[in-house]
């Protein structure tokens, strides 16, 4: 069998726009979610948070609540296990708090009861003794020396001495000689910046289902991006081995990130360890907002030299984030995306990241890099205007290629960055007439993409069918992909495969699906399973016509002789070799188990035109056009459907979204009236571009796509209300009032 | 409290169940009679996936007590397809990509079809803020408005 | 001997160098002699660390060749969301 040929350029059901399997449950809603299983005895969980931002733990008394008819178990901190590993151990704190309430909406206690109204009842009567503390919410006042402290001690060793304790870690990249790259510079503009912090708005609120019988033996459902971190993560925080938890992940309804990690599960879990009943715990919409990681704000100084004919001498930024009250890593994804699109000699990024008493801040779709692109791409384009010239044009003049020395470290090898940037030249909508209070904006956008852990089975059955048993949630419809990526492969149709997504002990480990990894990754491990099981059934062809293994090929389908003594055998069929399989040595399956690499940096470029409303400062989004390098567009509609979905998050990020604390600390726009995530009537088509620069890391040229949608529309966002309203914008986001205020100070 | 008996129709079939005096329609629907098609994404009324068909009219069921019920007929999404045909809305959206997570799919769909009955030949304008009250976080809308104008042309010609 | 590239906050705590000389010949050994040489190092490489082999991000993979041919750059451990 010849498969070391790795790349696969021709394809009959790659590319094409194939119903997914999971369809009619969807639209019949039959699917089921996490909120949508129920258990014999089930009870209800409930939680008990902080009103305070702020505040010492004195005493909680649930003797009350427990003597309430109905109360079946009431837990606190204390009753989850001690993890010694500072990550796990965070996780813990932030599910039930340990001594300190770190952030409004922090879990305090849960109890379980036989209703609803039993388990609110239960809550009322714990009673907590706060002793309340001074805190802080905005990252550039948790940097002051006389801050409040968040969390002692928690500094890692790159904090330079004299830092406030709320400084956690800080990072460093860049390369060449600023100041000599400054002095070639004919205009420095030095810009500062403010993004809110955004959540990722996922319709469906955490929901769990937990047992853990007293032969310490668990089942816990819920809606997750990976079941098995779950797994890990309540392994940990509970102390349960991992083989006695198995963890099925439900569908999910939207995670962009946010779905990463564990709020309620090992709650459940507690709460079922001692009650000895299911517990479902689902969050309440406030909660998901007061209480589940938003992502970063962030406030940052961007300075860039230019020449008169645009070329970039030197530029630098700097950035702090605040996570909320744990330490978080999403500074270093800002500081190295930055100024990733930009082939420059001289680049300096500075990041730190901060405690504050908010929530922790949780993965968002290309985590760090959406805050720091905006300031990089608002200051390029002002000095676009300043210096007269086109946009575009000084984005190609300077853009990463092959042989770039990126800002971030090492040099870049084939990227489609070039290409996209033609592309949106190319494209209509760039020179299309604009009117009145209109204005264009343009963005380019960065993401890394990772591979990871996967471990995909394939099954072939003996009907002539295949089973594909994967480990990943399936967010935006990548069953499809993966059944498509196995069809093609075997030869055969895309119908006669299943993908199903399965429970943690049933197939290995898999990393979490996140980091644009899926379609990538798990369809790498799925057509390398494809070639085992393809091995296989040459082999038993081969033993069938009483001839070397090696003198058989797979094509379309079928085992085919061939070579000059192969003799003269019709092609057998993958159903044909099914159909016998028991006989000639028993089931056929492929496996692949792989931490896969080479995924691919991903590029995209947004335009948009907007027109602002100067009485009311409303923005209106005329059009928007998306342009990004997809590698292979396995299901295009899909792929389509990350550009829209990403471009229109961060839409209402640039527009209107925004976590807004008040004087106390406390959250006060904890629901989609006041958190405006944008709705249909805001929108326009959103056109999109999808280009195809295969990826030499996968075998049909795979780039994730699902991260870089969301970080170009932030800048192209400022830049086009900038040039519509005539004032220069630098903060995030660009509501109504905010704008109507810069436009009467213009 | 007492509880409280409601008897109604849901989907033509009558049906009958046991109530808290200040329950939900939606959890009713959901933890009383096992029909989980429609989803609590807010319970302020902001997102439109638990939206049902009550009485011929478009509502949150979030925000309707499930005592208001009784005597009333209810549609739910369960009830949009035809035994094994599905309603074009349903097909269409499969067809066209119209869902990626898939959570709001089932007020939407019960929105697009309330859209269609009044009004058989809306225009995209139309249809965005017909639909404004039906939060999707995935696809943005795109492929949903293009799917429902395509389920509105076909159902015209039918 | 094989060059690493640090990122600059690192610098300081590998003797002021952003470019470092190590004798290995896959990534485990590039990450023990690293924390041997530097052990200043060893608590940024055990939180996690990613490499970049010719411009190709590696999360884990201990046993990835690599030669004095190659370019290698630590960077942070790779996340996504």
């Amino acid at each position: 069998m010849a498969l070391d040929g790795n790349e696969k350029r021709e394809f009959k059901v790659i590319g094409q726009r194939v119903n997914r399997p999971d369809g009619i449950d969807k639209v019949t809603g039959k699917a089921l979610f996490g909120a949508d299983l129920t258990a014999p005895g089930m009870l209800t969980g409930r939680i008990l948070r902080s009103p305070h931002a702020h505040a010492r733990i004195v005493s909680i008394d649930t003797s009350a609540a427990l003597a309430m008819p109905g109360v079946k178990a009431v837990v606190t901190n204390a009753d989850l296990a001690e993890p010694q590993d500072d990550f796990f151990r965070d996780i813990k704190d932030n599910v039930l708090a340990r001594d300190k309430a770190l952030y409004d909406g922090h879990a305090v206690a849960a109890v379980a009861a036989t209703s609803r109204s039993a388990a609110r009842a239960a809550i009322r009567a714990i009673k907590v003794e706060y002793e309340q503390l001074p805190h802080v919410t905005d990252v550039d006042d948790a940097m002051k020396a006389d801050a409040p402290v968040v969390q002692a001690g928690r500094a890692d060793e790159s904090v330079p001495a004299g830092s406030s304790p709320n400084v956690t870690s800080h990072f460093e990249f860049g390369h060449g000689d600023l100041e000599a790259g400054f002095a070639k510079a004919d205009t420095i503009l030095e810009r500062s910046f403010k993004t809110a912090a955004t959540h990722q708005g996922y319709i469906e609120p955490h929901a769990c289902l937990a047992t853990l019988g007293h032969d310490g033996r668990g089942e816990l459902w819920c809606c997750t991006q990976g079941q098995y971190n779950v797994r890990t993560i309540c392994s940990q925080v509970c102390g349960i081995e991992a083989t006695q938890l198995r963890v099925t992940a439900s569908e999910i309804g939207g995670g962009f990130g946010g779905k990463t990690t564990c709020f309620i599960e090992p709650v459940a879990l507690a709460l079922a360890r001692k009650s000895g009943k299911p517990v479902k715990i689902v969050m309440s919409r406030e909660e998901v907002f007061r209480a589940s990681g938003p992502t970063v704000s962030s406030s940052s100084d961007v300075k860039i030299g230019m020449t008169k004919d645009g070329r970039i001498t030197a530029a630098q930024a700097k950035l702090r984030y605040q996570g909320g009250a744990f330490p978080c890593g999403t500074v270093e994804f800002g500081a190295q995306a930055a100024f990733a699109a930009y082939d420059l000699d001289a680049v300096q990024t500075l990041g730190w990241n901060v405690l504050t008493n908010r929530p922790k801040e949780v993965a968002y779709r290309a985590p760090g890099a959406p805050m720091a692109i905006y300031a990089v791409e608002s200051v390029v384009d002002e000095l676009c205007q300043e210096l007269g010239l086109d946009p575009l044009d000084v984005r190609l003049k300077n853009a990463a290629r092959k042989g770039t020395l990126a800002s971030y470290g090492p040099t870049f090898n084939d990227i489609g960055l070039v290409a996209t940037l033609e592309a949106a030249k190319a494209h209509p909508h760039y020179g299309a007439p604009l009117g009145e209070n209109q204005g264009r904006g343009l963005s380019c956008g960065f993401w890394f993409n990772f591979g990871g852990n996967t471990c995909v089975s394939l099954n072939i059955n003996h009907d002539g069918t295949v089973g594909v048993v994967e480990g990943n949630p399936d967010i935006g419809g990548s069953r499809a992909s993966i059944s498509m990526m196995a069809a093609e492969e075997l030869g055969i149709g895309y119908d006669k495969v299943r993908t199903v997504i399965t429970d943690t002990n049933s197939l290995g480990f898999n990393d979490v699906t996140d980091g644009s990894r899926v379609t990538f990754a798990v369809g790498l491990a799925t057509i390398e399973a494809a070639r085992a099981a393809i091995r296989e059934m040459c082999k038993r062809a081969a033993q069938i016509w009483g001839i070397d293994a090696e003198a058989v090929v797979w094509e379309d389908g079928a085992a085919k002789p061939s070579g000059p003594n192969a003799g003269d055998h019709p092609p057998m069929t993958l159903a044909e070799i099914a159909a016998v399989m028991d006989n000639t040595g028993g089931p056929i399956a492929g496996h692949h188990e792989v931490n896969a690499d080479g995924a691919g940096v991903s590029f995209g470029v947004h335009l948009v035109d907007t027109e602002v409303d100067t009485e009311t400062g409303a923005t209106k989004i005329l059009r928007y056009t998306v342009f990004q390098d997809a590698g292979k567009a396995i299901h295009p509609d899909y792929v389509e459907g990350q550009m829209q979905g990403g471009a229109v998050q961060g839409i209402g990020w640039a527009l209107n979204e925004e976590y807004i604390y008040g004087e106390d600390g406390r959250l006060q726009n904890a629901g989609f009236l006041d958190y405006r995530v944008p709705v249909a009537s805001d929108l326009p088509e959103i056109e999109t571009v999808i280009l195809e620069i295969p990826n030499p890391g996968h075998p049909y040229g795979v780039r994730g796509v699902g991260e870089t949608p969301i970080v170009p529309p932030l800048a192209a966002l400022s830049n086009a209300v900038s040039r519509a309203a005539n004032v220069r914008m630098h903060e995030l986001p660009m509501s109504p009032p905010r704008l109507l205020k810069a436009m009467s100070e213009r | 409290m007492k509880n409280t008996h409601v008897t109604t129709t849901v989907n033509g079939d009558a049906v009958e169940f046991i109530c808290e005096p200040d329950e939900t329609l939606l959890d009713a629907l959901r933890n009383r009679l096992g029909l989980t098609g429609a989803k609590e994404g807010c319970g302020t009324g902001d997102c439109g996936a638990c939206s049902v068909n009550l009485n011929g009219r478009l509502v949150c069921s979030c925000l309707v007590l499930a005592a208001e019920a009784e005597g009333a007929q209810v549609e739910t999404i369960e009830g949009m397809a035809d035994g094994e045909a599905l309603h074009p809305l349903q097909r269409i959206f499969i067809e066209k990509a119209a869902l990626q997570c898939g959570i709001c799919t089932p007020g939407i769909l019960v929105a697009a079809k309330a859209l269609l009955e009044k009004n058989p030949d809306p225009s995209e304008t139309e249809i965005r803020y017909w639909l404004a009250g039906n939060l999707c976080r995935c696809t943005g809308y795109d492929k949903i408005i293009k799917a429902v104008q395509a389920a509105a042309a076909e159902m015209r010609s039918a | 001997m094989v060059k690493v590239k640090l990122w600059g906050s690192l610098r300081d705590l590998a003797e002021g160098q952003d470019v470092v000389d190590v004798d290995a010949r896959n990534f485990k050994q590039l990450l023990d002699q690293l924390e041997l040489q530097y052990p200043a190092l060893s608590p940024q490489i055990k939180r996690g660390v990613s490499l970049a082999l010719d411009g190709v991000i590696y999360r884990e993979a201990w046993f990835t060749p690599i030669s004095e041919d190659n370019e290698i750059v630590l960077m942070p451990y790779m996340v996504g969301g």
